[in-house]
């Protein structure tokens, strides 16, 4: 098969059968890719999911672009990136079409009403999740805390928070670094 | 005008969204608050259809406020948004994959990027947690409403399956239900 083709196909099908998102599609992605379809390793896949870690965006599309450029090029980054997109935006696009139209029946307000309590609870274990793969530190609770008191409380650009708490952990780390050699010498 | 403050919201959404789609709550958030662009409401459904769909939360999320606010052009525009940064930084660092892994200067920003995604997903969960229970104001009367405390306890049930590790679509069915039974046993 064409190598493009096969590129957004199984793409395609990798974001049209994954739930959740994140982690939940690494198994998918491992399945086609290292196993059918040969175009990565297991080390490679696994170098992924760490990469994801630190860069940003959706980790389903930093594991299509890398597979993409690995296997066809910068052509192939944007047709597995594509793939990989494609079915979500057909599948919201759809339904925020009837969205509009169903919320007017009374049966379905009722139901967004039990489902925000729901959603609540998904954030509440998405916080958990996060919190628990956080080293155990004194400067991590505090850098948690100034990062809640600064975007819940003083409403100040989650950007901001995000760029200040990155250069304060670099800063950190040298600092950390500088004083843990000369303890060594 | 709407099309270029969506494809720059959703630039900056995939440019500084670290650890998955919860962190970008609170800054979709932020924007659609600043653009007027959706309800605290609309939002949290927002967020749980894209729960109970395929394909990634920060994808779906940017389709449905794209669309919600510019129709297909912002939809496209939306997605596009999101997708760029994280495909432009992996094309960047694909040659230089294992250099960049084991750069101790990662390490360091990460060191403090993780505990500040914690904090933005707490102030995700403040902010839903004020539109699911105190959506017509924070106030005493509220706690005397029969429609609080069974939301409240469809919130406890729905944590505990969620720590238990039931399938987020199945607790989105669940709560529904609830929902609707609620709803009509209070005369909501």
């Amino acid at each position: 098969m064409n190598k493009n083709l096969d590129l957004i196909l199984t793409f395609m099908k990798i974001g049209a059968f994954t739930f959740g998102g994140g982690y939940a599609m690494i198994p998918l992605i491992q399945k086609e890719v290292c196993e059918n379809k040969k175009w990565l390793n297991e080390k490679e896949i696994s170098d992924i999911v760490a990469i994801s870690e630190s860069t940003p965006g959706p980790i389903a599309i930093n594991a299509a672009t890398f597979v993409g450029y690995h296997t066809a090029g910068f052509p192939g980054a944007c047709i597995a990136t594509l793939g990989v997109v494609l079915p979500s935006f057909l599948i919201i696009s759809l339904i925020s079409l009837v969205l509009t139209q169903f919320q007017s029946i009374k049966a379905v307000r009722y139901a967004f009403m039990g489902i925000r309590a729901a959603v609540l609870a998904l954030i509440l274990k998405a916080l958990w999740m996060m919190f628990k793969s956080t080293k155990k530190k004194a400067i991590s609770y505090i850098i948690m805390g100034i990062s809640l008191v600064l975007t819940a409380f003083l409403k100040i650009d989650a950007v901001f928070v995000i760029i200040g708490c990155g250069l304060f952990g670099l800063l950190w780390s040298m600092l950390h670094r500088k004083e843990q050699s000369n303890g060594t010498d | 005008m709407v099309l270029i403050e969506l494809f720059l919201a959703f630039l900056k959404i995939g440019a500084f969204t670290f650890g998955g789609g919860y962190a970008m709550i609170a800054m979709i958030q932020a924007e659609a608050e600043r653009h007027g662009w959706l309800t605290p409401e609309e939002l949290v459904d927002f967020v749980a259809l894209s729960e109970s769909t395929p394909g990634p939360l920060a994808v779906n999320m940017a389709t449905f406020v794209g669309m919600r606010t510019g129709g297909i052009p912002g939809a496209i525009i939306a997605t596009l948004g999101i997708v760029l940064p994280s495909f432009i930084i992996i094309l960047i660092i694909a040659k230089c994959f294992e250099k960049y892994r084991k750069s101790k200067a990662v390490g360091g920003i990460m060191s403090g990027l993780k505990p500040a995604v914690v904090g933005l997903i707490a102030a995700a969960f403040l902010s839903v947690a004020r539109t699911v229970f105190f959506s017509s104001g924070i106030s005493a009367a509220v706690f005397s409403t029969a429609g609080f405390w069974v939301f409240l306890a469809l919130f406890a049930v729905t944590a505990v399956l969620a720590f238990k590790k039931v399938h987020p679509i199945k607790i989105i069915l669940l709560s529904a239900v609830i929902g609707i039974g609620a709803g009509y046993g209070l005369g909501l």
